[in-house]
């Protein structure tokens, strides 16, 4: 791991080319799964959404959910596809305890979509990532595994499989090799899944919540000594479930890879485990062992052949793109291009855009999120929208600061108790006691102790060295815990010491 | 995905070339995908019935032209779908009733790869 800290991806630049690629998957929100009526709910008790169909008992038969087939047919034109006029599903079969059936009801060689493009923005230039096909197949059941150290497949004594998730519509999304980023091939990938949730959020075909797993990436790294011919060999990093992850494991396998060479290695076509704690990979199963899948054509089902009338009305009824909706947005919200950019990327555009719809103002809104919460949220290295604040909560706080009932340090404090789970702005103003003091007394009080206290330093004020009255002002929020009104306390000083401050 | 066939046509054409002489080793590999434990005996015996099954159905080759392309359905039917609608689920008594066990109201299964810790 030393080594690792020492070497650096422009280090690695100088001497391979990275070819990234990345797979991902997204569960569609459809109400029903993808060949059965049972519901696709998150959180469920375990195998409370489950029938014969998506169970694999025999005799049953799945039916294709249309709503899934026009989905994925949007999310195709959306990614600039040319979209199959006739196709089947395959069966790709398996022996792994996710599927009850011992196979998986997918597309192999007839994707629904294929041979498109997204552009997204790289440090403030385009980039075209071209999308290699786009097929619907269903998701999986969720394996939870006993007895290992980390509740990870390696070293469990068991697993307890939940079928809930079994058949719920998934969306794979695959791109073509994407060669030419050099040194930005972490930042290329990252910018990719970013600006494709956007894209599928616009679309409403997913929640696409990568915590949750309803996006889920693969990234396919590889390197080649600078000057040769022909790629190197890729690695697969699965289940990276962040947008920070997406670019940390293009980062340390390009890292890892080039130490393997340098040292006169060789790098095995493998599975990868992305560790978020150390931001590393491990090896996973090698791949050769399971790539005899033996697809064939899906016999329980019939081929899609969707209309060329209904593709066409679906292609006009398309949603603007992300990048034409953030151009209105940003002249909306009055954010500079950094800005926009920076929020973007960071996925918190969302959070940003609904601070304002909840109320706050567009100065507000950048004002705490892109100060205050940016700077908690890279001290506990989390994405802003991994904060336990949302931005109703933000707006919230934003008004109470608007109508004086709290100043903005009282705000930070706010704050604190939000993200430490004490409630929303006006429960922990309450519970703490934080509202800006409006009993005169007390505050009259506390400038008169000040004052008296600070006979020096009064001498200084009315001899005209008037930035001394920082002192008596710290006094006073000392002795109101921080609750008095800062302008309030200066204009009641200068009334008492009869000087204009 | 270099090496594997482009097409499922191409697939079942190479397959079928296969055919012609299924060997032991074919067998021995497609029981281990299937999780079958078959015996060294069992391993020549399925061998040469495999052999005379496949080199029946290839039959079909010899008499499909040009002119006839390959079927994966005997019915001209396509967009059989149903709408976006809720059903009824089974009780999870019903669905774990069949489970060789069950744990937490999920199948318990064993260790799913055979590596070390």
């Amino acid at each position: 791991m030393t080594a690792t800290a020492e070497i650096t991806v422009t280090d690695v630049v100088a001497r391979y080319v990275p070819v990234i690629g990345l797979e991902t998957h997204v569960e569609l929100g459809t109400l029903s799964k993808m060949f059965c009526g049972c519901p696709t709910e998150f959180g469920a008790e375990p195998n409370t959404q489950t029938c014969p169909v998506c169970l694999g008992l025999p005799g049953a038969l799945p039916v294709v959910n249309v709503k899934s087939i026009e989905s994925t047919i949007r999310i195709g034109l959306a990614l600039n596809c040319t979209i199959a006029s006739w196709c089947r599903f395959a069966r790709k079969n398996y022996f792994y305890p996710d599927m009850p059936k011992d196979f998986q009801i997918s597309q192999y060689d007839e994707p629904l979509c294929t041979d498109g493009y997204l552009d997204v923005m790289v440090d403030g230039e385009p980039f075209r990532v071209e999308i290699e096909r786009v097929h619907l197949e269903e998701d999986t059941g969720k394996s939870l595994h006993v007895g290992g150290a980390t509740g990870r497949i390696h070293g469990a004594d068991h697993s307890l499989v939940d079928y809930n998730r079994a058949g719920i519509p998934l969306v794979e999304i695959v791109t073509k090799p994407i060669a030419g980023t050099g040194v930005r091939a972490p930042a290329v990938a990252r910018a990719y899944v970013t600006e494709l949730r956007e894209l599928l959020r616009g679309l409403n075909v997913s929640d696409v919540r990568m915590e949750q797993g309803s996006m889920r990436c693969d990234v396919n790294t590889s390197l080649a000594p600078k000057g040769a011919a022909a790629w190197g060999t890729r690695t697969e990093t699965k289940n990276v479930n962040s947008l920070r992850s997406v670019e940390r494991a293009v980062r340390s396998e390009m890292i890892r890879q080039s130490q393997v060479l340098d040292d006169g290695g060789r790098i095995v076509q493998e599975t990868r485990h992305f560790h978020e704690d150390s931001s590393s990979t491990t090896s996973g199963r090698s791949k050769e062992e399971a790539t005899d899948y033996r697809y064939f054509p899906e016999p329980d089902l019939v081929p899609v052949a969707p209309d060329p009338a209904w593709v066409e009305q679906l292609r006009a009824a398309l949603p603007d793109a992300p990048s034409v909706l953030r151009s209105r947005r940003q002249a909306e919200l009055g954010l500079s291009d950094d800005e926009m950019s920076w929020l973007a990327n960071t996925g918190a555009l969302q959070l940003f855009a609904e601070t304002v719809a909840a109320g706050a103002s567009a100065a507000d809104a950048r004002k705490w999120w892109l100060g205050d919460l940016t700077r908690r949220a890279n001290a506990e290295d989390i994405e802003l929208a991994e904060l336990a604040i949302t931005p109703a909560q933000v707006a919230s706080l934003v008004g109470l600061v608007a109508d004086g009932r709290i100043n903005d340090r009282l705000a930070r404090q706010v704050l604190d108790g939000v993200l430490a789970g004490e409630g929303d702005p006006e429960q922990v103003v309450a519970a703490r006691g934080l509202a800006v003091l409006s009993d005169t007394a007390a505050l009259d009080a506390a400038v008169d102790a000040a004052i008296a206290d600070n006979p020096d330093i009064v001498a200084k004020i009315q001899s005209g060295k008037v930035a001394a009255v920082g002192v008596l002002l710290g006094s006073v929020m000392k002795a109101t815990r921080g609750q008095a009104d800062a302008a309030s306390v200066r204009a009641m000083i200068a009334q008492r010491l009869g000087v204009e401050l | 995905m270099a090496g594997r066939p482009s097409t499922l046509e191409e697939l079942s054409l190479h397959d079928r070339h296969c055919m012609t002489a299924i060997s032991r080793d074919d067998v021995a590999h497609l029981a281990h995908l299937a999780r079958l434990a078959v015996t060294e005996q069992e391993l020549d015996l399925f061998a040469g019935q495999l052999d005379v099954i496949l080199a029946s159905v290839a039959h079909v080759a010899d008499v499909a032209a040009d002119d006839i392309p390959p079927t994966t359905h005997a019915v001209p039917l396509t967009n059989i779908t149903r709408p976006d609608v809720i059903g009824p689920s089974l009780h999870p008594q019903d669905v774990l009733a069949a489970a060789p066990a069950a744990e937490g109201g999920r199948f318990r299964v064993p260790r799913i790869l055979n590596e070390p810790a």
